[in-house]
């Protein structure tokens, strides 16, 4: 069956911002989807809300919407744009709940917009649990015995333990593991109170048993196949995003597997899809072999990005194609070229996945794993044998810390068998190029063996090249070799024959990626890694790129003209550079894991292209920096270097609290803080910086191109937290509104001085600190920075493309990029944080970054872009009603500011009695509510919280001291969902917000480029 | 202990021996079949081969008795990048089978794709590699083999005497999949060595003619009984079955440059527009055609993967519906057979 000839043009929705369970496999979706669909001609139309996305820019769709993703913002965008269909199968849950709600608002069938990919009655039978249930028991397969429960009375009689399930919710979230009849009844409320239909599924607990996953693809004419198979090494109980996953399965016999195998073929035709993929979770009893279908996504998922990188096998490609109408047999296989992708893959190697947490950025939180997911990335390795896929997996995650991972008791024997051979190494001149050889089939890295065997990762890799032994590199094609394929997607293992090494005579660049997604260094290093292949490819390179995340858009195949799939370690990087030979490594894209890399690589004779990493460590060495700073007379806080306590007691007195201690070399202001007094300083055990902490200061973010001699401001941005938040946690306005002519001169001023000072050739990043006139320098990082996606959207100049020109030697002024253009609208860039996924973590936003994701909005004015920009990020802002408000005593005299405009806006205050009389003396009239550590009559400020009384908490946290009362408000808050800023300049900016925002009709990136082009 | 693969080009790899010791002479060839190891050695059609697993770990799930094709191994050896013990290293090495790990088994199938399948020796422990390839250019290439007699059952059985439909088997190397579908879809099975008489299966209500090894066109008196059943009695081929079918309807059969040898090909069903993923090992193929009766085609090569000739209620296919190892998706070509040879024999 071919192309549809009916259709014409097709909206497709992605999955907004970045939060935990929903991450960038979406853009890596969206934006195979999209691409098939420009081929076949299809106008096609975006709608994401994520800017560091690559899908949504302007050259990915023939018009992309930045917009947020609710009823409102699609709907407003469908009528715009009237699209013959709407494909919601690539955007995640996200994508697929909007799709259900747009439909179920008559919206689609108003605007005669055909739902293509899932149908509305395929999204219900696959979310809703009675109707999958019944689905699944029709083909005759079990799911586990349940019970959909909607209050807390229809829970008598169920048998613990048991699995508590929320409907509609990402990652599984609000659900949990239950053993008593009291957590039973906690978990059913908080799984009621997440779930937008406040239903839960209580269910018969399979934990421990074997976990499945197969990836799903049928065509109208229902041939299906089924694309990998995934096996969960941590059993049933961890949901899979934590899991530790393998895949091909390893454990199952033919018999078993094809079981599993007949009841994924029937779970998608009793569901339903007719034209897609689905990804079909099992949990299997190991001894008996009971089966029970767990859950279905009849759409692409986490899962399916990884099966597609584990495989070679474009899921979301191929889905996008059948949606338009094509059957598997028309579709080609990429890697083959010759053979349909009516065909299932098949591995001659072992890919693992490793999940990536950040515990550490979430003090307090629970770290216990279960079926709500708390991981925020992923690594995969791929190896020849399992063990040494395994361990590439587990060191690609680059932790910062110890490690917490160990494999679970109740694991299958075959993987404890595996993984129980320990590193055993002698002296390393015992070694002998079997024992090296040996040992990397087993997957160690010579920093593995150097600390088994009491040297450094240099003697080992010295050593180890001595006796010959080399990695080699093997193809992904998804065939194991039966058919011919061009596939330039590798992989390295030992002590085989190297395949297909690099030939001809184009100039070459090494693009290094940024690994598992962190909070800190997510997917917007990824969008500048994606666009460097797409600008050295169109200058006539041949990009190659490393990186190890399978989520991402730089591990498509497609991206660059060979992909490692290989961990960021110098060892790895050092042996693809020998393999390359490349005319230049290009570092300075993937957030901080390349800089880690520099020195080494340097060292080893390889050009760094663009920016030496002398400048690196010019910027980062305070030392070297401050001295650079005196003497081009440039400004920066009051700063020292402490080694231990007494020192650091010394400079803070010196400089004056408040002072901002941290480690140097650090991305998302890991282990940063603000002390205000002696007492906060605690003890010091390894070199800290220490700044003088510029209060009340607006902090200005500057991204600009330079080619050593001259610079172009790309983007002057202002953060809307004063300086002390950290600035991915804070919203960011474009163009900045609080600067006088003169700040922006003298910062523009700054940058184009210390661009060549610094040596500066590619981006750089300046961070400003404005205090009493004052302009100071607080950091420069010469490397793409988390807001150069934001700043290329909002201006419409790709800053990733200028950088690699430069660094392929053009200069600055030839670029044609018109200066200090004044823009026509306002952007807002607003985080998303994850706090309601880590219960008992305090949501207070400070200098430590905790953002996930992000999400950007423009409008006209200020006001009406920040309001769409929190309404994009999830937190509308309430337009009347109840505001709570309890501030430090810092922040007592500004409150009164926001409180008399929100009581000028018909708001009914509320406070506590510090903040009460405060605003009472300023003639307000407020309402006081006691504290839950204050004792009293009536209801304390949670209760009425958690009672859905308040529409807006504004509530600031003290300097220091117990934050008992502030924590309990801003959970409550986080739980009953109820916007709650935590600084008094948000809270001044939302306020401005509500009172000012206007109704402002969608406009796509494309034609806003276009005016702010013809205005320029 | 280590040991090696010598093939007819000179080409060697190393690799550590598993099982048993001695030497094993073959055809090398390679499936990518992810499970069901122990199906695959102990499948007839596997006689005189040595059996390259694209899959890198094999062994994982140990083995079982009930997985077996066959009563026993017949790959001659089998070679893996990493086997996994002791399960299935110990049954091996009790049955005599030579088994390597630790080779490079992509750079062996890459070499035998490009070449096509060749002979060649597979020496557990030490030995002369010149005199290894002497010994695999000395042994008899696969094409014009006839291997069937060899691993067909010597005398008739019953292998299931209820049912509402009679079938004969006759057995040119048949797996016990074949036998367990048929009686699992209700026919009484009774199987019969390759040399049985057209008269004593034609009064049987269905005649299935299995897989086996080796070249199907030597196979001259089997092909001519097939002739002769043609017309007479329903008749189901497969795999080897297939080609004697084919042949006997004046199709030519022709050597695979290596084969098709794995659990994931894709098969067109010319009649539906369905795409059937199948379980493949075959060495020898249907050359391409138009023909009306060819209903199934494969989608890597347009080799003939099915066969259907209505008036005279004979048909056949060139995978393996029965699966073990491999697809369920063709289990009701099976099915379907015995439904029909049923209805035809009640009516």
């Amino acid at each position: 069956m071919p192309r549809r000839h009916d259709l014409e043009s097709i909206c497709l929705i992605g999955s907004g911002p970045i939060v935990i369970g929903q991450a960038c496999e979406f853009d890596y979706a969206g934006c195979q989807a999209l691409k098939v669909l420009r081929e076949d001609g299809f106008r096609t139309i975006v709608v994401n809300s994520n800017p560091a996305t690559i899908m949504t820019d302007p050259g990915f769709a023939d018009r992309t919407y930045l917009e947020p993703l609710d009823l409102e913002g699609v709907t407003d965008v469908l009528a715009r744009e009237r699209p013959g269909a709407l494909l919601p199968t690539m955007g995640g849950q996200t994508a697929l709940n909007l799709a259900r709600e747009l439909a179920e608002a008559g919206v689609l069938a108003d605007l005669g917009v055909e739902l293509i990919g899932a149908p509305l009655d395929v999204i219900r039978r696959a979310e809703d649990r009675q109707l999958f249930r019944t689905a699944v028991r029709g083909c005759g397969l079990q799911v586990p015995v349940s019970r959909i429960v909607t209050t807390l009375e229809e829970l008598g009689g169920v048998s613990l333990p048991a699995v508590v399930r929320p409907a509609f919710t990402l990652g599984g979230h609000g659900g949990g593991f239950v053993e008593t009849v009291e957590t039973l009844h906690q978990q059913v409320e908080r799984g009621i109170a997440e779930s937008p239909i406040d239903q839960v599924l209580v269910e018969e607990s399979v934990r421990g048993w074997d976990e499945f996953e197969l990836e799903v693809v049928r065509d109208r004419k229902d041939n299906v196949v089924i694309v990998c198979s995934i096996e969960n090494i941590d059993p049933m109980g961890v949901h899979t995003g934590d899991s530790v996953t393998v895949a091909p399965q390893m454990t199952l016999s033919d018999h078993a597997y094809q079981e599993l195998r007949d009841a994924a073929a029937a779970v998608i035709r009793a569901v339903g899809v007719e034209c897609g993929g689905s990804n079909i979770q099992f949990a299997r009893e190991r001894e008996t072999g009971e089966l029970r279908v767990i859950e279905m996504n009849p759409r692409v998922s986490r899962s399916s990005a990884l099966a597609s990188k584990a495989t070679g096998y474009p899921i979301a490609k191929v889905a996008a194609k059948l949606a338009v109408g094509y059957s598997l047999d028309e579709i080609p296989n990429d890697l083959t070229g010759t053979t349909p992708a009516s065909f299932e893959p098949t591995l001659d190697y072992v890919v693992v996945k490793f999940p990536r947490f950040a515990f550490e950025k979430f003090p307090g939180a629970d770290t216990t794993l279960g079926t709500q997911m708390k991981s925020v990335g992923e690594a995969m390795g791929i190896g020849r044998t399992f063990v040494e896929a395994f361990r590439k997996a587990q060191r690609s995650r680059e932790l910062d810390g110890r490690e917490t991972w160990a494999l679970d008791e109740s694991a299958h024997p075959w993987f404890q068998g595996e993984l129980a051979r320990e590193l055993d190494v002698g002296g390393l001149d015992d070694l002998v190029a079997d024992d090296f050889l040996r040992l990397k089939r087993e997957g160690w890295s010579d920093a593995e063996i150097g600390a088994r065997s009491a040297a450094t990762e240099d003697d080992v890799r010295a050593r180890r090249r001595s006796c010959g032994v080399r990695p080699v590199y093997r193809r992904v094609d998804s065939c194991a070799g039966e058919v011919e394929a061009a596939s330039t997607y590798y992989y390295s293992t030992w002590g085989e024959a190297d395949e297909a090494p690099p030939r001809g005579n184009a100039p070459r660049v090494v693009i290094l990626g940024s690994g598992p997604n962190r909070i800190g260094q997510g997917i917007e290093f990824d969008y500048c890694c994606v666009h460097a292949a797409q600008s050295f490819r169109a200058l006539g390179y041949e990009a190659v790129m490393v990186n190890c995340n399978p989520e991402t858009v730089s591990t498509d195949y497609d991206t660059s003209d060979r992909l490692y799939f290989e961990p960021l370690g110098l060892e790895e990087v050092l042996a693809i550079c020998e393999r390359e030979r490349p005319d230049g490594v290009a570092i300075q894209f993937g957030g901080q894991t390349p800089l880690k890399l520099a020195r080494g690589l340097e060292t080893a004779g390889f050009r760094i292209m663009g920016t030496p990493f002398d400048a690196v460590d010019l910027a980062e060495d305070r030392e070297r920096f401050g001295a650079l700073l005196a003497r081009l007379g440039i400004r920066c806080p009051e700063w020292g270097i402490a080694g231990n306590a007494s020192e650091a007691r010394a400079i803070a007195t010196r400089i004056g609290f408040p002072v901002l201690i941290r480690p140097s070399y650090v991305l998302g202001g890991r282990a940063m803080r603000v002390c205000y007094s002696v007492d906060d300083l605690g003890a010091v055990d390894r070199p800290v910086l220490i700044d003088r902490f510029v209060e009340s200061a607006i902090e200005i973010d500057v991204d600009a191109v330079s080619d050593g001699r001259d610079t172009f401001i790309g983007a002057v941005m202002q953060h809307v937290e004063e300086a002390g938040v950290h600035s991915g946690d804070s919203a960011c306005v474009l163009p900045a509104p609080s600067l006088s002519a003169a700040e922006d001169a003298e910062i523009r001023s700054i940058v184009e001085t210390l661009a060549p000072a610094l040596g500066v050739v590619g981006l750089l990043n300046v961070q400003f600190a404005i205090s009493e006139d004052a302009v100071y320098v607080l950091e420069a990082n010469p490397r793409a920075s988390r807001t150069v996606p934001f700043a290329s959207k909002a201006t419409g100049v790709n800053l990733v493309q200028a950088a690699c020109r430069v660094m392929a030697g053009e200069r600055v002024s030839k670029l044609g990029l018109a200066e200090g253009q004044s823009l026509e609208h306002v952007s807002v860039k607003a985080a998303v944080l994850p706090f309601a996924r880590f219960p008992g973590a305090d949501p207070v936003l400070g200098p430590e970054m905790r953002a996930t994701g992000e999400v950007m909005a423009s409008a006209a004015d200020l006001p009406t872009a920040f309001a769409k920009a929190e309404r994009a990020a999830g937190r509308p802002l309430p337009i009347a009603g109840t505001a709570f408000l309890s501030v430090r005593d810092a922040d007592k005299r500004a409150v009164v500011d926001v409180a008399s405009k929100l009581a000028a806006l018909g708001f009914k205050l509320l406070a506590t009695a510090g903040t009460a009389e405060t605003l009472e003396t300023a003639g307000l009239e407020v309402e006081r509510v006691r504290k839950v550590t204050e004792s009293g009559a009536g209801p304390s400020v949670v209760d009425l919280i958690r009672r859905g009384r308040c529409n807006l908490v504004v509530n600031t946290p003290h300097g220091s001291g117990a934050r008992t009362d502030g924590y309990l408000i801003r959970e409550a808050a986080l739980v009953a969902r109820v916007p709650c800023i935590t600084t008094l300049s948000g809270a001044a900016a939302a306020v401005h917000a509500i009172a000012n925002a206007r109704n402002e009709g969608s406009l796509s990136l494309q034609e806003r480029i276009e005016r702010e082009t013809r205005a320029a | 202990m280590s040991g090696f693969l010598a093939l007819e080009d000179g080409t060697i790899f190393r690799g550590e021996t598993v099982a048993a010791d001695g030497f094993a002479v073959g055809e090398a060839v390679f499936t990518t079949a992810m499970t069901g190891y122990q199906e695959i050695v102990t499948d007839p059609s596997f006689a005189e081969q040595l059996i390259c697993f694209t899959a890198t770990m094999v062994g994982n799930y140990g083995v079982a008795e009930g997985r077996s094709e066959s009563s026993r191994p017949h790959a001659r050896a089998v070679l893996m990048r990493e086997a996994r013990g002791p399960g299935w290293t110990d049954w091996l090495h009790e049955r005599g089978i030579v088994a390597l790990s630790g080779i490079d088994t992509r750079s062996l199938v890459l070499r035998l794709r490009e070449a096509g399948a060749l002979r060649g020796v597979v020496v557990a422990g030490e030995g002369s590699v010149e005199q290894a390839v002497e010994v695999a250019r000395a042994h008899a290439p696969m094409a014009g083999r006839t291997l069937a007699p060899a691993v067909s059952t010597a005398r008739p059985y019953v292998y299931s005497d209820a049912g509402r439909a009679r079938v004969a088997v006759v057995d040119y190397g048949c797996k016990r999949s074949i036998l367990r579908r048929l009686a699992g879809a209700g026919a009484a099975v009774t199987v019969f060595p390759h040399d049985v008489t057209a008269d004593e299966l034609r009064r049987f209500d269905g005649v299935l003619l299995s897989n086996g090894p080796g070249d199907p066109a030597p196979l001259v008196d089997e092909i001519a009984v097939v002739r002769e059943l043609i017309g007479s009695v329903p008749i189901l081929g497969i795999c080897l079955g297939h080609q004697l079918l084919a042949i006997a309807a004046e199709h030519t059969t022709y050597k695979l440059p290596f084969g098709h040898r794995g659990a994931n090909h894709p098969v067109v069903d010319r009649t539906s527009g369905r795409v059937l993923v199948t379980s493949q090992n075959h060495g020898f193929a249907v050359t391409p055609s138009e023909a009306r009766e060819a209903t199934h085609v494969s989608l890597y090569d347009g080799t003939v993967e099915g066969l259907d000739f209505p008036l005279e209620h004979a048909r056949s296919v060139q995978f393996h519906p029965e699966a073990g190892p491999g697809p369920h998706d063709a289990w009701p070509i099976i099915e379907t057979w015995v439904e029909e040879v049923a209805y035809a024999e009640a009516a």
